[in-house]
């Protein structure tokens, strides 16, 4: 992009690039999955408004003292918390080249994902078997499909994470995989501050209600 | 290239990269930051050390507020300038409708709630 | 066979689902299943399967999936206008101890079906295709920014198209009306498949818009052309960057609601049932967050459409640009804020209903300075009263009065009276109508050469806008009168028989537009065989100012040659202005996406677990699941989704655009 297009500097206006290069592949791409992660942020604020709401709503069933167990809770957040770093170790060797040790920090990320998931998946597990189902009222409604959601997410950041690991196995730490990776590292750190959103207002304040 | 063509196509020269990385100093700065911002909270409403529940609540909602800044500086590497600044404007943008829609929403339900018969005469009616 | 199984593979769907018991759907059944197999019968005959496989359903071209769209648009309208000359009979009929001749199930259906396809696969398919059509050509920019997701976006539209007809043949729709409000849409009220289809077309669809919003703001933002600025960017770009703004921030919203609904109904959660602590009117005051931006993702676009025309066809630069920019931003960041004026009633104090009849009333002022700004646009202009312009006169006049009665509804006092009757019914047809419907036909007779390379025939065009105007005046103006005297909406029959003129007179007009869109159907046939006469050889037929003037008529599959440099607003009068010479020489390969067959594929895996949830088909929703998992993640390992176009091709395409604007001297 070299010629001059300003009218007044070659007298006559150029209307055209007679040389153009293309846009790279992926030109679009980080701008178009941020706004993406933005449309995702509106999903889980309606959630939030919608806890925010009926989250009071017991029923006459349990309130949050009698179900959450802030210390489970920490644990879990800790997971997610490791779980972020690691996947910025990832990133930073990819930087670097080294793919070896990128498979190795992603594989540390899915196995903390995992343990998130699961130890969410038993706290829920837990729940229901005391009877606290999410159909005993209004606010157990709310908050398995608010903490449920976000758990979803990550089983699907997970999925994608296996599948960007093959595919980083098979091609490289080619262009294409280096962007995606770095989309997948945006998802996992958004999932991330949305749990800050989960712990502080769904179990930190139903606990001080 | 002058300045016309510029404003429209800047990001052409430093296309892809236009992203900001961190480092591992950043990285782990971000990782301590979060896990104080973390604990505190957790320690708050477990110990209940602050005298009032109001007061506690406040807190940890800027805990809350501060670590969220923390992870978009130092994990998502926001900026003012990625993307010409059309990041953050979305994110500006978002925000804005996130902060209408759930502050609308509870301003709307508990008028709604505060003009309809109180709950404890509700259940009672079953 | 046991029923066991039988439920285990249909799920609740079996030979009592089929409507064989209402005489007027099976009618139409005939007739649509043997329009169905004369036209499937005739495609097979001229052998085009194949053109429009790899042609069309598979093409990334922005242009092409355009077209694509407004045709699916146009094509529903047809239904949904089938649904409001039902409704129009029925309540032109129904006095006196009549029972016209709708029963109250089918009629409950018919204004539900109408709503939902009016809005979701009229209007938006309409808006969706022109700004998809016309954004990349107005910019300069080759394709859109993510042309598979294009592709996919516009298949998932068809999918929710699809399952929304099926409900016609297939079980029954929704009867709750078009925003399904609980509890009369819950599991206990509304027991059968009828809002499920309503539920699972509605998320099959709106998967497709929200990607196709984000698909076109990154195209807006990362693909202008060197030299075009925000504040140059035409006007319908403008509109187009906020209603797809609207769409990424409200969408969501729209989806989150629905997924609570079905929770409601498949899982038995209380988000908005009446018992242990759910809220319905937690339902109406999120469907509304969505619902509000909604109407202006539909007239948004149309703004930007009339702003076209009306410097086009006056001749003239558009008065006030910076205005014009600003106030579609100030409306796109005010159509958030006013969503509670939909539910006045629901009970809220006087503080909140005032806070959201001011900001209604609010709104009236840029699109007020909007309205001067065209009426400045053509003062002293030299206007050419070809129809694109015809459809914006119209629209300033029939707009102004729906603004109007709009400010009257902000009103919280006066909407305690006219809330919910013909008087609010009357009012939005007015805004839809005289704003969405007007400006997507002006657009469409705006547009039409240049993605055909005809133009469209004036006098069957002009004979469908006269039908259209008349009768929509004499179809909702009676509806005004009615609701002030305290009719109500969606009713089936009528005791007081002094109302029945109304009825009469408002189905005289549901008539006169049945016939305008019978015209417009013969505008584009008759086009079609005059178009030899009616061609457009130098691809700019309206003497117009904006970009897509500037490449041939219908644009070649790169749009254009050479990636344009703009100076100026009105880029392409700028260019004519200069004595632009457009180059003949020095053709290079063009990079572009290549065609996949991937979106179809998908979309119609996601139709069938729509198909799967809402029959209960339990085997086939987690089949089709898996599948489109698969499908999806299989597509990611392929890397080489571009080709070339060879210079040879280009070369080819231009000098025969040379030939022809050489002809045409």
């Amino acid at each position: 992009m070299t010629v001059a297009v300003n009218p007044a500097q070659s007298g006559e206006p150029v209307f055209y690039l007679a040389d153009e290069h293309p846009h790279p592949e992926g030109y679009s791409t980080s701008l178009g999955f941020w706004i993406y992660l933005m449309s995702d942020c509106l999903i889980f604020a309606i959630l939030f408004a919608t806890f925010g709401v009926l989250g009071g709503n017991y029923a006459a069933g349990p309130a949050p003292k009698d179900l959450f167990e802030l210390p489970l809770v920490a644990v879990n957040t800790s997971m997610l918390l490791l779980s972020s770093i690691t996947y910025g170790f990832a990133m930073l060797t990819m930087q670097q080249n080294k793919i070896g040790q990128t498979q190795m920090w992603l594989a540390i990320t899915g196995l903390f994902g995992a343990a998130f998931i699961g130890i969410e998946l038993s706290e829920f597990a837990h729940m229901i078997h005391e009877g606290a189902t999410p159909q005993r009222s209004a606010f157990l409604s709310a908050f398995f499909t608010l903490v449920g959601t976000h758990g979803l997410h990550v089983t699907c950041g997970l999925i994608w994470l296996v599948t960007l690991m093959v595919q980083v196995w098979k091609f490289g730490l080619i262009e294409a995989n280096r962007r995606r990776l770095m989309c997948l590292s945006m998802f996992w750190h958004f999932l991330d501050v949305v749990w800050i959103g989960v712990f502080t207002f769904v179990y930190l304040l139903g606990v001080l209600r | 290239m002058n300045t016309d063509t510029h404003a429209a196509h800047a990001d052409d020269h430093h296309h892809g990269d236009s992203h900001a990385h961190g480092s591992f100093s950043t990285y782990m700065l971000g990782f301590v930051l979060s896990v104080v911002l973390t604990a505190i909270p957790f320690w708050l409403v477990m110990s209940g050390a602050l005298p009032s529940k109001q007061i506690t609540a406040l807190v940890i909602m800027a805990f809350a507020v501060v670590q969220i800044v923390v992870h978009m500086i130092y994990f998502l590497h926001m900026n003012t300038t990625s993307e010409n600044g059309w990041s953050m404007m979305a994110l500006i943008f978002t925000i804005v409708m996130v902060v209408i829609a759930l502050s609308g929403s509870l301003w709307v339900m508990n008028h709604l709630n505060s003009n309809m018969m109180p709950i404890h005469q509700m259940t009672g009616m079953k | 066979m046991s029923p066991d199984l039988l439920k285990l593979i249909f799920g609740r769907l079996g030979l009592e689902s089929l409507p064989l018991h209402e005489p007027i759907v099976v009618g139409t059944f005939a007739v649509v299943a043997t329009g169905g197999l004369v036209m499937l019968a005739g495609l097979t005959y001229f052998r085009v399967w194949g053109y429009l496989w790899s042609e069309w359903f598979t093409s990334v071209d922005h242009k092409r999936i355009g077209i694509m769209y407004m045709i699916l648009g146009i094509v529903m309208l047809l239904r949904g206008f089938a649904d409001a000359l039902m409704m129009r009979l029925q309540q032109a009929l129904a006095f006196g101890g009549s029972e016209g001749y709708l029963n109250s199930h089918h009629y409950d259906q018919v204004f539900t079906a109408h709503g939902v396809i009016m809005i979701f696969f009229v209007a938006m398919p309409l808006v969706t295709g022109l700004m998809n059509f016309v954004v990349p050509l107005q910019i300069g920019a080759r394709d859109v920014s993510f042309p598979f997701l294009n592709n996919f976006s516009f298949w998932m539209t068809v999918g929710g198209a699809v399952l929304v007809m099926a409900s016609l043949f297939i079980g029954e729709f929704a009867r709750t009306g078009w925003l399904a409000y609980p509890p009369l849409s819950n599991i206990g009220y509304s027991p059968d498949v009828g809002v499920d289809y309503y539920i699972w077309g509605l998320q099959v669809a709106g998967v497709g818009t929200t990607l196709s919003g984000i698909n076109l703001i990154c195209t807006i933002v990362k693909l202008r052309c060197p030299g075009m600025t925000m504040m140059r960017m035409p006007v319908f770009t403008w509109t187009a960057l906020c209603t797809n703004v609207l769409i990424v921030a409200s969408f969501p919203v729209l989806t989150v609601v629905l997924a609570l609904l079905s929770l409601d109904r498949y899982v038995g959660t209380n988000f908005f049932t009446n018992d242990f602590g759910g809220s319905p009117m937690m339902y109406v005051n999120l469907i509304w967050i969505w619902g509000h931006p909604e109407v202006y993702i539909l007239v948004l676009p149309a703004f930007g459409i009339f702003s076209e025309v009306t410097s086009t066809f006056s001749g003239k630069r558009l008065f006030g640009y910076t205005s014009m920019v600003y106030a579609t931003v100030v409306i796109t960041i005010l159509s958030y804020l006013v969503w509670l004026h939909h539910f006045f009633t629901m009970g809220s104090g006087a503080s909140v209903n005032s806070f959201f009849g001011i900001t209604t009333m609010i709104i009236s002022i840029p699109t007020g300075a909007k309205m001067f700004n065209w009426l400045f646009t053509m003062y002293r202009g030299r206007i050419r009263f070809e129809l694109p312009m015809m459809w914006t006169i119209a629209f300033m006049l029939t707009f102004v009065l729906g603004g109007m009665t709009g400010v009257l509804l902000a009103v919280p006092p006066a909407d305690f009276v006219l809330h919910n009757s013909l008087f609010l019914i009357a009012h939005f047809h007015n805004v839809i109508i005289g704003g969405v419907v007007f400006g997507a036909f002006a657009g469409i007779g705006y547009w039409f050469p240049k993605a055909f390379g005809f133009k469209l025939d004036p006098f069957w065009g002009k004979l469908s806008f006269w039908f259209w105007v008349t009768g929509f005046y004499l179809a909702f103006m009676p509806l005004y009168v009615l609701g002030l005297m305290g009719v109500t909406r969606r009713l089936r029959v009528f005791d007081d028989p002094s109302l029945q003129i109304w009825f009469i007179v408002a189905g005289i007009g549901a008539f006169l537009v049945f016939l305008g869109i019978l015209s417009m159907l013969m505008q584009f046939a008759v086009s079609f065989l005059r178009r030899e006469q009616l061609k457009d050889v130098t691809g700019d037929p309206w003497d117009a100012r904006t970009l897509e003037w500037a490449t041939s008529s219908p644009p070649p599959a790169y749009n254009f040659a050479f990636t344009p440099v703009v100076h100026d607003n009105d880029a392409w009068w700028d260019m004519k202005k200069h004595g632009y010479q457009r180059p003949l020489t020095g053709f290079k390969p063009i990079h572009m996406p290549s065609s996949t067959g991937t979106g179809i594929i998908l979309a119609g895996f996601a139709t069938a677990m729509g198909f799967g949830l809402i029959w209960y088909i339990w085997w086939l929703a987690a089949v089709s699941f898996i599948a489109m998992l698969a499908v999806g993640i299989g597509h990611t390992f392929n890397y080489h989704r571009d080709f070339d176009i060879p210079a040879d091709d280009v070369v080819r395409a231009e000098d025969a655009r040379t030939k022809l604007l050489a002809g045409a001297k």
